[in-house]
């Protein structure tokens, strides 16, 4: 009897959910993704995008949270509502099979894959922002992973990796300057390792036998935690380093000293190398 | 005919002595309780474990009693160990070997599994990994401490994990196990498609028998690479080759690409026997038809397909070629929608039933709640965006914790408190199972409800103390309580076995079908003897779920009933 009724009712509620569906989707594209703040426990956004990678866990919270919340009221009201009260109770006989029971099923199965269809979209569009665009670089680091520390190699003044300039290259410390957009160039000495700086939402695994490259413009003047992300033996615990975004006056002050550190070192060696010919004479050369 | 002959002849291993009966038997009864008793003793181990490192991750640095100072090493150590044991020797022979050999026979009506003495050598095989596993613990430089994934070159050169032996020992060990659950999935399949009671029909079989095979299945077909896998990394140990050297022209890369192939279908594979149990007992406690068997067995069917293509996204900054990462976010959330369909025809079910809420049936329903936020908040991770900041943090502890719990404990306990009665023949006491049961739910939900925070705030996994990051070193008092929560969830674990121990000394006798259940273990005797059905194998007339059928006085119909 109800199977006659069930068919145009059943496409009409079909369409109807749809339709507030996809109004729910579009909703949330114009609620959350350009609310940027900082869902994360209140770390700061520190690079140019971890306001994509917070907005995108907004909107799954906003689209999946829907169907949680959804999911455990019913559950908990059925288990309310449908709790024995009397020894007389008799339950219901439902297959399930019927067309017009399972379109409790697939009509929110339907729903599902929109809402699926529309994660997918934004998630995508994050990644290849994060991961696969490589916008032009301002300055180059070399970041070389080892058991069990950080190793970073600073660019000169001119931006460029000089493998000469050894007051650059310092340890567990990384200093970058606000705005600029710098490529990194992820290295592993031993084992795998992850060059990971939450609050830039960024993290990478360093694989030995590869150079992975990847980017960041830090946005805000500060010091951040680096720590390593991947299992890399006893030490992994304390493999930490830390970041320090200077603004550009404070940048160039602390660069200029580390050339300094790296010109007197170059004058003490040369003085010992002269030393040392000297009194040896040479005879290997 | 030749069950029969199989009759007769394990008789005679079964004849006298207790090491005979119990410890060499071929029936398919006395091996699950071998490998439930195995799975839950294994439990005990893993438990230590985890109450060892939380209590160092909320008081680093201090004596922790009935341990000590947990270094490094150590802790390193506690934390694979406490993964590689819930999953391979807790959640899997407790809920496929256990579960399976206990109720595959009995509910298809047969005496014992195709093959009793593959069974016997299966927990054979499985005792001994055991061993293996137990005693890497306790070789020079330590047990391994490489994450239970493994990752080489860490866990291929003694020179960076500095634990010669305890590698070797777990990865032996891993192998062994899964040479185990090989024969015993290969006894399940077998069992299953042949032999079954006169009358039962595909679709007659009960879901968790299903569920059994299908992730049999699954683990037949996926661990084959690993197993491979497994065998390189051995040579690799040994300094033989250098398949994930790169130094030698191999590829760190190789073994994550051969592990997840295995280790996410292995998630369902663990998983289908969960939430199978549950599809038993939500009928028999709300007296309720299972709302639409087809759709149930074929969301697990493609559920099981979709697996083998989704493994990549615990790869997603592994340094793979970040265009890969697009189709592996699109299949991981695929994978949603049958999962999504599960759980609403579980919630389906209940409309319009009777339900009573005795123990089995709370731990059930808790699976239900409990996995729903274990699957929601894998979309964050099967999402490449959110994974590139949450990857290896405690939101994805927490995540997959809200599944694993949920199986490997909640599913765990309901399947013991259902079938207790047929195994033991006493019923369980109802007001301390639904103590332990609040002890259990309630501070596991919010140990790790409080972990979705902590990894929201970049903290990230297996480090030993987070007091020395600036950031996360404010957080230390959520740390301190789960781990307090952790004491009370195991302090009430206590109650369960002083509750199992009584029933077993005092308990109530249980009638032959105390939860008047439809299935085909509970036509047979309690207890069930050797051969399950001393009044001859039963015939089936019907699906496993008829309950309260309009116009018959009982509200339930077993299958073996003549109309």
């Amino acid at each position: 009897m109800a199977k006659h009724q069930s068919k145009p009712s059943s496409l009409l509620l079909f369409i109807v959910t749809t339709v507030i569906c996809l109004m729910f989707c579009a909703s949330a594209f114009y609620f959350v993704l350009p609310n940027r703040e900082s869902w994360m426990m209140s770390l700061p956004q520190a690079s140019s995008y971890a306001g994509d990678i917070d907005g995108l866990f907004g909107l799954i919270t906003y689209l999946v949270g829907f169907w949680f919340v959804v999911s455990e009221i019913v559950l908990f009201y059925f288990i309310f509502r449908f709790r024995k009260k009397s020894p007389h109770d008799k339950a219901e006989y439902i297959t399930g099979e019927e067309p017009h029971q399972k379109k409790w099923i697939s009509i929110p199965h339907i729903l599902v894959i929109i809402c699926d269809v529309v994660l997918i979209v934004a998630t995508i569009i994050v990644w290849y922002k994060v991961k696969q665009d490589l916008p032009v670089a301002d300055a180059n680091i070399r970041v070389t992973g080892q058991q069990w520390a950080w190793t970073f190699e600073h660019p000169d003044l001119d931006g460029t990796l000089n493998k000469k300039n050894e007051g650059l290259i310092l340890i567990d410390e990384l200093h970058l300057k606000v705005g600029s957009v710098y490529h990194f160039k992820l290295e592993s000495k031993d084992t795998l390792h992850s060059f990971s700086i939450p609050a830039f939402r960024i993290k990478q695994d360093s694989v030995p036998g590869r150079t992975i490259t990847g980017w960041f413009k830090p946005t805000k003047v500060g010091a951040y935690d680096i720590q390593c992300a991947e299992m890399c033996g006893v030490g992994h615990g304390v493999m930490k380093g830390r970041l320090y975004v200077h603004t550009e006056e404070e940048y160039y002050e602390w660069l200029k000293d580390r050339v300094q550190v790296q010109a007197n070192s170059k004058e003490v060696r040369e003085s010992f190398h002269d030393l040392v010919t000297a009194e040896t004479s040479n005879p290997i050369k | 005919m030749e069950q029969t002959k199989q009759e007769t002849e394990s008789t005679e291993v079964h004849g006298g002595s207790f090491w005979s009966k119990y410890v060499f038997s071929t029936d398919h009864s006395v091996i699950a309780l071998q490998y439930t008793l195995a799975g839950i003793f294994m439990a005990l181990i893993g438990g230590y474990m985890a109450y060892v490192f939380r209590m160092q991750l909320a008081y680093p640095g201090e004596h922790v009693p009935g341990f000590g100072i947990v270094g490094p090493g150590e802790y390193n150590n506690m934390v694979t160990n406490h993964g590689t044991i819930m999953i391979f020797w807790v959640a899997m022979p407790v809920l496929i070997a256990g579960f399976g050999n206990f109720c595959i026979p009995l509910m298809l009506g047969v005496d014992d599994m195709v093959f009793p003495r593959l069974n016997r050598l299966s927990f054979q095989v499985f005792a001994v990994s055991c061993v293996v596993i137990i005693a890497s613990q306790f070789v020079p430089g330590g047990g391994f401490g490489g994450a239970w994934t493994a990752y080489p070159p860490l866990s291929a050169d003694e020179g960076y994990s500095l634990t010669k032996w305890g590698q070797i020992f777990w990865l032996l060990g891993v192998a062994l196990e899964f040479v185990a659950f090989l024969m015993g999935g290969i006894n399940f399949i077998t069992t299953t498609m042949n032999a079954r009671a006169k009358g039962m029909k595909l679709y007659d079989i009960p879901i968790v028998v299903w569920f059994i095979v299908i992730a049999s299945i699954i683990f037949m077909l996926s661990v084959g690479p690993l197993i491979a896998g497994a065998v390189m990394l051995l040579f690799d140990q040994f300094g033989l080759t250098g398949f994930y050297d790169p130094t030698l022209g191999g590829d760190p890369l190789l073994w994550q690409h051969l592990f997840w192939f295995f280790g996410h279908p292995e998630v369902y594979v663990v998983l289908l026997p969960a939430i199978g149990v549950c599809a038993e007992i939500l009928p028999v406690f709300a007296r309720k038809k299972l709302f639409a068997y087809k759709i149930v067995l074929w969301t697990a069917i493609v559920t099981g397909a979709l697996s083998f293509i989704v493994w990549a996204h615990h790869q997603f900054v592994a340094g793979i070629d970040p265009r890969m990462a697009h189709i592996f976010t699109v299949t991981t959330l695929l994978i949603s929608i049958p999962i999504a369909e599960m759980i609403f025809v579980y919630i389906a079910t209940l409309y319009g039933g009777s339900i009573s809420f005795k123990t089995p049936m709370l731990w059930a329903l808790a699976f239900i709640a409990e996995f729903l936020i274990g699957g929601c908040t894998g979309i964050y991770l099967g999402s490449t965006g959110t994974d590139i900041y949450f990857h290896d943090t405690y939101f994805v502890v927490a995540h997959f914790h809200f599944t694993f719990v949920p199986i490997a404990i909640i599913a765990v306990f309901a399947g013991i408190t259902y079938w207790f009665p047929k195994v033991t023949g006493k019923m369980l006491n109802e007001a301390l199972g639904k103590i332990h049961f609040w002890g259990t739910v309630i501070p596991f939900t919010f140990i790790f409800l409080l972990q979705f925070p902590l990894g929201m705030a970049g903290q990230h996994r297996r480090i030993s103390d987070f007091t020395v990051f600036p950031e996360l070193a404010g957080f230390q008092d959520v740390r301190i309580g789960i781990t307090h929560l952790l004491l009370v969830m195991i302090a009430f674990q206590l109650v369960f076995f002083w509750n199992v121990i009584t029933t077993l000394l005092y308990g109530k006798r249980a009638d032959q079908n105390p939860w008047r259940a439809n299935t085909l273990e509970w036509q047979a005797p309690n207890v069930p003897p050797h051969g399950n059905f001393p009044d001859g194998l039963p015939e089936v007339f019907r699906g496993p779920y008829e309950y309260s059928v309009p116009g018959r006085e009982d509200d339930y119909w077993p299958q073996n009933e003549p109309e």
